[in-house]
């Protein structure tokens, strides 16, 4: 076995340790821990793949972002353990089974009598001034410059998505309403009243 | 040399891990989410896979904007998340029958 392979087993079997460990913890917190193990993992299996952006791209966005983000999710909420819990073993055994199910129609396809080495041989390795990052924006920008577009799009209406859905307005607040001061007249405000002047006594 | 089928067979694997997530944790919805986070890491394997042994740089394009879809899709979803918590004091699946007729 090459050391190639026994890193790809190695991260292959962390991976899918962790994998099953975030679906079986009680504790969303420790499920969030190990999911950000199995991103790292993954990686380093990408890299393996030669895919060196993507790589990084997924430790700074997974890690760095979307599991920060979880984490602070799951602890400003304030979740009841118990009854989260309730329907686990319930659910267990149709799951298994579902799962198992498809793992096994999945092998057989998958297997390496139609995708072993025989049918794809395994690709040289990139010589050493290949550059994944440069290829892969070469491609972004001129064959799929509109889908990089439209993925900008995606993440700006993301974003305002997820600040309208939860901005809440408090009714206690002491803000000022910029507009409607701007908008005040001097009728709305100032009363002036004629008298006669007093006599000084 | 690793073969095309081990990277597939890890990607199978994976998104049959996080299908029976999906099965067992069905009252808590981040959870939920986390298990889809998974399942779009498993395809993603595949297009990793593929893109290496095609010598295809399509592929690893495509796995770009996934991230990205994920990324928006993961934001949204803990929003819908924070606002479902505010007005109904949970997160179990069972509890969000309102719309049913």
């Amino acid at each position: 076995m090459s050391f190639e392979k026994f890193l790809f087993y190695l991260f292959a079997a962390i991976l899918v340790g962790s994998a099953l460990m975030v679906i079986t913890r009680r504790n969303p917190v420790h499920s969030a821990l190990f999911l950000v193990l199995a991103f790292f993992n993954m990686a380093a299996i990408w890299l393996l793949a030669e895919a060196e952006f993507l790589a990084i791209v997924l430790v700074l966005v997974y890690v760095g972002a979307v599991m920060v983000l979880f984490l602070f999710v799951i602890m400003m909420l304030d979740i009841d353990m118990a009854t989260v819990r309730a329907g686990f073993i319930k659910h267990l055994p149709v799951g298994i089974v579902v799962a198992v199910l498809m793992l096994v129609e999945m092998v057989l396809v998958l297997g390496p009598k139609h995708f072993g080495l025989t049918k794809y041989a395994a690709p040289e390795a990139a010589p050493a001034d290949y550059n994944n990052t440069a290829e892969l924006g070469l491609s972004l920008f001129t064959q799929h410059l509109y889908a990089l577009e439209i993925a900008a799009v995606i993440l700006l209406v993301a974003m305002i998505a997820a600040i309208s859905l939860t901005l809440r307005k408090r009714p206690d607040s002491k803000r000022q309403n910029v507009t409607r001061q701007h908008m005040v007249k001097k009728k709305d405000r100032l009363k002036i009243i004629k008298m006669p002047a007093e006599e000084k006594g | 040399m690793i073969s095309l089928s081990e990277y597939l067979i890890l990607g199978a694997l994976l998104f049959v891990i996080s299908i029976a997530g999906i099965f067992i944790n069905r009252k808590n919805l981040i959870v939920l989410l986390m298990c889809v986070e998974l399942m779009l890491l498993a395809v993603n394997i595949n297009f990793v896979a593929f893109s290496h042994f095609l010598g295809d740089i399509n592929g690893q394009v495509f796995v770009f904007f996934i991230l990205t879809v994920a990324a928006a899709e993961a934001a949204i979803g803990l929003a819908i998340l924070i606002v479902l918590f505010r007005n109904r004091r949970t997160i179990d699946v069972d509890d969000l029958g309102t719309l049913k007729g």
